[in-house]
C-alpha cells in the first residue's frame, strides 16, 4: 500500500467528496447563472439591449445606482466608526453594541422594511403630516434660497421638505438599504482591527500625532484591504436587496422601483426576456464582485487568513 | 531631564495595579523597573509616558521639576519603544523614523530635506545605514528594535522609555543588544527608564534598579546594592538564585544564602558551631561552575556553586559527606 500523509483521504473518498461538491456547485450555482444569461439572450441581442434601454428599466437602474451610491459610503463611514469605537475602547454595553451590529443579518429583510413603515408610515410614529409640520419653517427658508439665481437646484430639496415622504420615496429606500447592509463593513473591520491592536496608534500618539492624523496615517492604511472588501460586499447587497426595499418602496413604476424590484414586476407581467435581461445585469454584478474579491485577496495576501 | 514620580496609584476596576508608588529617576541615568508580571512595572511606565493616567488626585509626575501629570502623551516629549516595536507596517523605515517630525504642525515642521538628513543621521546612530527603503517585515527582530529606537529619538525626547526592549528577541541577539544599548546610552546620555522581568538584564544594564512586586516598590538601588544588600525576602529571591534554609534555632525566620556563598569543606573539617553537615545529592559539573545539590542532616535541600578547581580538590562524588559553611547569610524581620 502506498504511504500517504495521515491527514489525507484515500483516492476513492477524495473522488466522492470532490464529485459531490462539484455536483452541488453546478446544480445550485452554475446552472442558474447560465440559465439567466441564456434566457436573457434567447430573443437575440437586439431585444436584450432594448429591454435595458426601456425608460422604466433605465430609471430602475438609475435608482439602484443612486441608492448604492448613497448607502455604501454611509455604511463605510458607520462601519469604520463602529469598528473604531468597539476595538479601541472598553466601555459598559460594548458587548451589547457588538451584538446589535449583527441585528440586520438576523432579521428577515421583510421585517427590516416593515419596521420603517411602522415608524414613518401614515399611521406610524412620524407620519408624513407631522413631518411636514416639523419641516415647514426649514422648507420656507430653502425655497426662498432656491428662488435666488444659481440656487435653483435646491428646489427639489425644498419640494421634499414641503411634502416630506420617507416611505414610498427615495429616503425610505435608502434607509432600508442602509439598515440591511450595515453589518458588512463593521463585521469585516472589527476582527481585523481587534487583531491589529492599538500598539501602532499608541506609538503614533507618543510621537505627537493627534486623533485625526493617527486615524488617517496609521489606522486607515492598515485596514484598507478589509475596508475595500467590506465595501464590495456591502455594495453587492445594496444593489441586489429585494425584501426590505420591496416593502418600503410602494412599487411606484418609474419612480421607486429599484432593479431587483423591476425584475419582479417584469416577470409578473410575463415579460420573461426583459426580466431575464435585467436579471442578467444583477448576475453580472455578482460576477464582477467575485472577481474583485479575488483580486483583493491576492493583493492583500490574506487569502487564507480571513474567516470566509 | 530627571523624572519624579510621586505617590502614584492606579486602579483598573477592582484591581490595584500601583499602590502609592514614588520614585526619583536621576537625569541621564539608565534605570530598570524590574519585577515579575503583575508587579505594576509596565503600568508605571505607561503612566510616565502619558498612555495611562493615574487615579484622580492620586499623585504627580514631574519632568525636571515641571508637572506633566495632566499633560497628553503627545505633548510630554517622551520617546516610547514598545515591546513588539509597533512599527508602522505600511511605511518604509525612513517614513517610520520621520513620522514624529512629519506630524508636527506646519509652523514647527522642519523642511523635508532636513527631515531626510535627520533620518540618515539616526540610522547611522543605530548602525542601520542604508536601510531607508526597507519595510518592517523585511527586517530582523534586532533591526526592528533599533528602528523603533531611532523613531523614538527623532523627536528629541526628554526621556526615553522602553517596554521589555529585548523580550521578543532570542538569547544571543538579546545579549548583543544589551551591550549595545549600554554603550549607546553612555553616548547619548538621555534619561532612560526601561521595564524588564529579566533580573540578569537589569543588573547588567542599569545604573539604578527598582525592584517591584505586587503594585509596590520593594527596593531601589544600584545593582551592587540590591544584589548584595537586599532589603526584603522578595528581592533576594528575585535577584539570582538563593537558598532559603530553615534555622532550627529560629524556625520562623529562614536564612537566605546564595549558592556561591556556600563554602564547601571536607566533612572532617566541620566546625560544629557554625557548619552544617550534608551529603551530596546531585552533581552537575559541565561548564566553568560546578553545581551541587546537597541534603542537610535535617532533610532540607540546598544548592551550592563552587569552581571546578574546588570540586577537583574536594574530589566529590554523589553520596559523599561534606561540611557546609554559610558565608554572608541574610535574615529579614
Amino acid at each position: 500500500m502506498s504511504h500517504r500523509p495521515v491527514t489525507t483521504e484515500s483516492f476513492g473518498v477524495k473522488l466522492l467528496l470532490i464529485g459531490a461538491t462539484v455536483l452541488v456547485l453546478v446544480l445550485f450555482l452554475l446552472l442558474p447563472l447560465c440559465a439567466v444569461f441564456a434566457e436573457a439572450l434567447r430573443k437575440g441581442a437586439d431585444v436584450f439591449f432594448a429591454s435595458l434601454r426601456d425608460p422604466v428599466a433605465a430609471s430602475a437602474i438609475k435608482l439602484t445606482l443612486l441608492t448604492a451610491g448613497i448607502a455604501v459610503p454611509l455604511n463605510a463611514l458607520f462601519g469604520i466608526s463602529a469598528a473604531w469605537l468597539v476595538t479601541k475602547f472598553r466601555f459598559p454595553g460594548r458587548t451589547f453594541l457588538v451584538a446589535l451590529i449583527d441585528l440586520p443579518f438576523a432579521v428577515s429583510p421583510v421585517v427590516a422594511g416593515l419596521v420603517w413603515m411602522l415608524i414613518f408610515g401614515s399611521k406610524g410614529w412620524f407620519p408624513p403630516s407631522e413631518m411636514a409640520e416639523f419641516f415647514a419653517p426649514l422648507a420656507k427658508v430653502v425655497q426662498s434660497i432656491a428662488h435666488t439665481p444659481g440656487f435653483g437646484w435646491l428646489a427639489g430639496l425644498g419640494d421634499w421638505l414641503e411634502r416630506p415622504k420617507i416611505v414610498f420615496d427615495l429616503p425610505g429606500i435608502i434607509i432600508a438599504t442602509v439598515f440591511v447592509t450595515f453589518p458588512f463593513v463593521a463585521r469585516e473591520l472589527i476582527p481585523l482591527m481587534e487583531t491589529q491592536g492599538t500598539d501602532e496608534e499608541e506609538a503614533a500618539i507618543t510621537l505627537g500625532a493627534k486623533g485625526w492624523k493617527v486615524f488617517l496615517r496609521v489606522t486607515l492604511p492598515n485596514i484598507k484591504w478589509g475596508l475595500l472588501y467590506g465595501v464590495l460586499l456591502c455594495n453587492a447587497r445594496a444593489m441586489g436587496e429585494f425584501g426590505a426595499v420591496s416593502v418600503v418602496s410602494g412599487h411606484i413604476r418609474g419612480k421607486t422601483n429599484t432593479l431587483p424590484l423591476h425584475v419582479e414586476v417584469l416577470y409578473n407581467e410575463y415579460q420573461y426576456s426583459a426580466a431575464f435581461a435585467c436579471a442578467s445585469l444583477l448576475a453580472l454584478l455578482a460576477l464582477v464582485t467575485l472577481a474583485l474579491k479575488d483580486l483583493i485577496e491576492r493583493f492583500s495576501g490574506h487569502a487564507g487568513s480571513r474567516g470566509h | 531631564m530627571s523624572i519624579s514620580i510621586r505617590s502614584i496609584t492606579k486602579t483598573f476596576g477592582a484591581y490595584k495595579a500601583l499602590d502609592k508608588v514614588s520614585l526619583e529617576v536621576p537625569e541621564g541615568s539608565l534605570t530598570a523597573l524590574l519585577g515579575p508580571s503583575g508587579s505594576g512595572k509596565t503600568t508605571l511606565l505607561r503612566i510616565v509616558a502619558g498612555l495611562e493616567f493615574a487615579d484622580e488626585g492620586s499623585g504627580a509626575i514631574h519632568f525636571h521639576g515641571e508637572d506633566v501629570t495632566q499633560v497628553h502623551a503627545g505633548q510630554r516629549g517622551v520617546g516610547f519603544v514598545f515591546q513588539h516595536y509597533a512599527l508602522f507596517k505600511h511605511m518604509t523605515v525612513a517614513d517610520n523614523i520621520a513620522f514624529g517630525l512629519s506630524v508636527l504642525p506646519r509652523k514647527q515642521r522642519p523642511p523635508s530635506a532636513e527631515i531626510r538628513s535627520r533620518v540618515t543621521e539616526l540610522l547611522s546612530l543605530v548602525h542601520l545605514e542604508g536601510l531607508e527603503k526597507r519595510r518592517p517585515d523585511q527586517l530582523s527582530g534586532g533591526q526592528r528594535q533599533r528602528v523603533a529606537l531611532a523613531r523614538a529619538l527623532a523627536i528629541r525626547p526628554k526621556v526615553l522609555l522602553l517596554d521589555e526592549p529585548f523580550g521578543a528577541l532570542d538569547a544571543k541577539v538579546r545579549k548583543d543588544l544589551r551591550r549595545w544599548l549600554r554603550r549607546f546610552h553612555d553616548e547619548i546620555n538621555l534619561t532612560t527608564l526601561f521595564v524588564t522581568h529579566d533580573q540578569e538584564e537589569a543588573l547588567e544594564l542599569a545604573d539604578q534598579v527598582v525592584v517591584m512586586a505586587n503594585s509596590k516598590i520593594e527596593q531601589v538601588g544600584d545593582p551592587q546594592q540590591v544584589y548584595d544588600h537586599p532589603a526584603t525576602p522578595f528581592v533576594i529571591r528575585f535577584l539570582g538564585n538563593v537558598n532559603s534554609v530553615r534555622d532550627p534555632r529560629d524556625p520562623e525566620s529562614p536564612l537566605y544564602v546564595r549558592p556561591h556563598d556556600m563554602n564547601i569543606l571536607f566533612a572532617a573539617e566541620a566546625d560544629p558551631a557554625t557548619d552544617r553537615v550534608a551529603r551530596v545529592h546531585h552533581l552537575f559539573s559541565a561548564g566553568p561552575i560546578a553545581r551541587l545539590s546537597l541534603r542537610l542532616e535535617d532533610g532540607q535541600f540546598v544548592d551550592a556553586e563552587i569552581s571546578r578547581q574546588q570540586l577537583d580538590e574536594l574530589a566529590l562524588g554523589v553520596g559523599d559527606p561534606v561540611a557546609v559553611r554559610f558565608q554572608g547569610a541574610s535574615r529579614f524581620e
